[in-house]
């Protein structure tokens, strides 16, 4: 039995397509506000200490880091409207420095708001149907989904529906609002996996069984941080009826048996490490079996209804092929690259994917400026729907552009300064805040990241050297992905001064792996050089086509170790 | 009383705003170079004590004392390269934080 509108749903051709609010979601949001508007206004007057007051603004999204407080905004599986990009444009503005960070988690963040401004900050975002709650504290998170969703050629099914479900439940769930520790959880419904969900305390595969009835592949226990571990299948197929049910039961387990007496063994990876998937296997069977299910029971109008916001958008009927787009690669170079780096297939003919890039070559990875995100709105609006995408490699994506509008499309994003191409190429860099902003910090990862992107900028090398992830984290926490990058690089502290840890070989898609420690670490002066020494082997050895992960697990860990070791001895202290 | 390894100050932020600040004689300054110095532990602990007090009275949040060296002009530089950041801002973005004002200002850093 749903407490939302029935009749608000199954909007086919609608000109968005993303999960719009009812008044029961209103009343929600708008609640929260105004308590936590009275929490700031008693922190304010005395009546609570810092103490009291930290986890209700942890779990309204508000941090205090290095400079300033810091407001993480949900954005759920990463899907915005223009409507939406534009009030956080206008938040920017209004309360903080013209700008915002993209996260590895879809989300927003913004580096500089007052406590005093936030209730109005959150105001202005329930205006438009958006939250920061669950966005921090030991709870479960924002639920990411593959930036492709709706639209990618190898999808199954749409994730959001699933993700948006699950946003639902776990919305101040209250047995699972004080886990042991923060819980992620990601969904993927294609072959390919862009959403990393084996890097999440759980991931869900959605796939049919021999019957052709929809489920989810449950994985379970990954994560990185400063004990990466790469997730365990707990069951290959889970019918769709039980996923709610099953979910309880894992976190009950999970809130039952996690280790509350370590903040650094708390994660649900480090229970089914110590423990072993067969024995949480076991305890999570035995959960299932003997909870009441009941509450739990899978409501399928409500999913039915929550699938029904995902429509398909009003697409128009028009051939494969584009000649507008083929004349306007012929008759301009850069838009050709674009084009072939930056342009992804799309499910319904004469349309295409478009990475919108925000990894300029020296830029910041991840930042928009306020202008930026009202460009991104209107070229939405002008050329896509009105939708738009975070994906947790930091870019934007405008899910359906037709192939004819694509060159128009190229320069208005060009007059913004958004029309890098590079998505996927080594420039493509993900890299967290680091201690430029970051309290928890060991050293800065965005100054890496711009002097990499300035060593590589050449775009004819970068096509030359393909796809190859470079990630990098400013602390062991590893909000950068750098387990799961091809590269991978960790900023610590080392005598004083901050030092930087290689690795090499990981992956976040279905064939995911932990990246291996190259050596001890080094300088920021010297990573550049490194990256190129690591990248200029890699060409001389790879075979054809072969990616940089594929050469790496052909040739082994010690190869390119032995590499670095001879460039040592010619000089390089690496 | 006991002669500190180096000189230290008291950082925190302010409640309101989360801005970086540091106790002075005079009270909580936005500017390092107004910070009082403490030379040795009981100086460091009447810093400590004055700022657990402004935490207990709801002023500011996250006290904590950091080495510092004294230059020429008689201005502490924080030892660490993270309090550095702290009394400048983000070294990716010049025009932000403690360090823009300064600029404006025409102060050198």
């Amino acid at each position: 039995m749903t407490a939302h509108d029935p009749q608000q749903a199954a909007r086919s051709n609608a000109p968005t397509t993303t999960y719009l609010y009812d008044a029961y979601d209103t009343a929600f949001v708008r609640e929260r506000v105004a308590e936590f508007r009275q929490q700031v206004a008693r922190r304010l007057e005395g009546a609570m200490t810092e103490d009291e007051f930290r986890p209700f603004r942890l779990m309204n999204g508000l941090y205090l880091q290095l400079h300033a407080y810091m407001l993480r905004v949900a954005i759920p599986y990463g899907t915005l409207t223009a409507r939406q990009m534009r009030r956080l444009a206008d938040i920017a503005d209004k309360w903080d420095k013209g700008y915002g960070h993209f996260t590895t988690r879809q989300n927003l963040q913004y580096n500089w708001p007052k406590l005093v401004d936030v209730p109005d900050i959150l105001e202005a975002l329930a205006d438009v149907e958006m939250h920061a709650i669950q966005t921090s504290g030991n709870c479960i998170r924002n639920v990411t989904a593959d930036h492709f969703a709706g639209v990618a050629v190898d999808e199954m099914e749409d994730p959001r529906p699933t993700a948006e479900f699950l946003r639902q439940w776990s919305s101040l769930h209250a047995e699972f609002s004080f886990l042991p520790r923060k819980f992620k959880i990601a969904v993927s419904g294609a072959t390919h996996d862009r959403a990393a969900i084996k890097a999440h305390d759980i991931g869900l595969r959605i796939h049919h069984n021999d019957r052709g009835e929809p489920g989810y592949e449950v994985i379970v226990g990954g994560g990185l941080g400063r004990s990466p571990f790469i997730g365990k299948s707990l069951r290959e197929f889970l019918p769709r009826e039980d996923l709610l049910a099953y979910l309880e039961a894992i976190l009950r387990v999970y809130n039952r048996f996690g280790r509350r007496d370590n903040k650094y063994k708390a994660r649900i990876k480090i229970l089914v490490h110590e423990t072993g998937i067969e024995e949480i296997r076991a305890q999570v069977e035995a959960e299932f079996a003997a909870m009441d299910r009941a509450p739990f029971k899978h409501d399928a109008q409500e999913f039915a209804r929550i699938a029904g916001f995902f429509a398909p958008p009003p697409y128009e009927t028009l051939p494969a092929q584009s000649p507008a787009l083929e004349d306007a690669k012929r008759a301009d170079a850069a838009f050709k690259a674009f084009a072939e780096i930056n342009v992804a297939a799309h499910k319904t003919p004469g349309y295409a994917i478009v990475t919108v890039s925000l990894k300029p070559i020296g830029g910041v990875p991840g930042d928009a400026t306020s202008a930026q995100m009202r460009a991104l709105a209107d070229a939405s609006e002008k050329f896509g729907f009105g939708e738009l995408r975070v994906s947790h490699e930091q870019n934007i994506i405008l899910p359906h552009v037709k192939k004819d509008d694509l060159y128009a499309l190229w320069r208005m994003l060009g007059a913004a300064g958004l029309a890098t191409a590079n998505a996927g190429l080594l420039t493509d860099i993900i890299s967290c805040p680091g201690l430029d902003y970051c309290a928890l910090a060991t050293a800065r990862s965005i100054p890496i990241a711009q002097a990499i992107s300035r060593r590589f900028a050449d775009p004819e090398r970068q096509r030359l050297i393909g796809r190859l992830g470079i990630k990098i984290s400013g602390c062991i926490n590893a909000c950068g992905h750098h387990h799961i990058g091809a590269i991978g690089i960790l900023g610590l502290e080392k005598k004083g001064q901050e030092s930087y840890q290689i690795t090499l070989g990981g992956d976040p898609s279905l064939s995911a792996s932990i990246g291996e420690l190259l050596g001890p670490g080094v300088t920021a002066d010297e990573v550049p050089d490194v990256i190129e020494h690591i990248v200029d082997f890699y060409l001389g050895e790879r075979r054809g086509d072969e990616r940089f992960i594929d050469t790496w697990r052909r040739l082994g860990h010690a190869r390119f170790k032995d590499v670095l070791r001879r460039e040592g001895e010619d000089g390089a202290d690496i | 009383m006991t002669q500190l390894k180096n000189p230290q100050i008291l950082f925190a932020n302010d409640l309101r705003d989360g801005e970086v600040l540091f106790l002075g004689a005079s009270g909580w300054a936005r500017d390092h170079r107004q910070a009082s110095v403490a030379r040795d532990s009981l100086e460091a602990q009447a810093l400590e004590a004055r700022g657990k007090a402004d935490v207990a009275a709801n002023r500011v949040v996250d006290v904590y004392l950091a080495d510092v060296m004294i230059g020429p002009d008689g201005a502490p530089t924080p030892l660490h390269y993270r309090e550095k950041m702290r009394i400048n801002g983000p070294s990716v973005r010049r025009d932000l934080g403690k360090q823009a004002r300064s600029e404006k200002a025409g102060e050198p850093q």
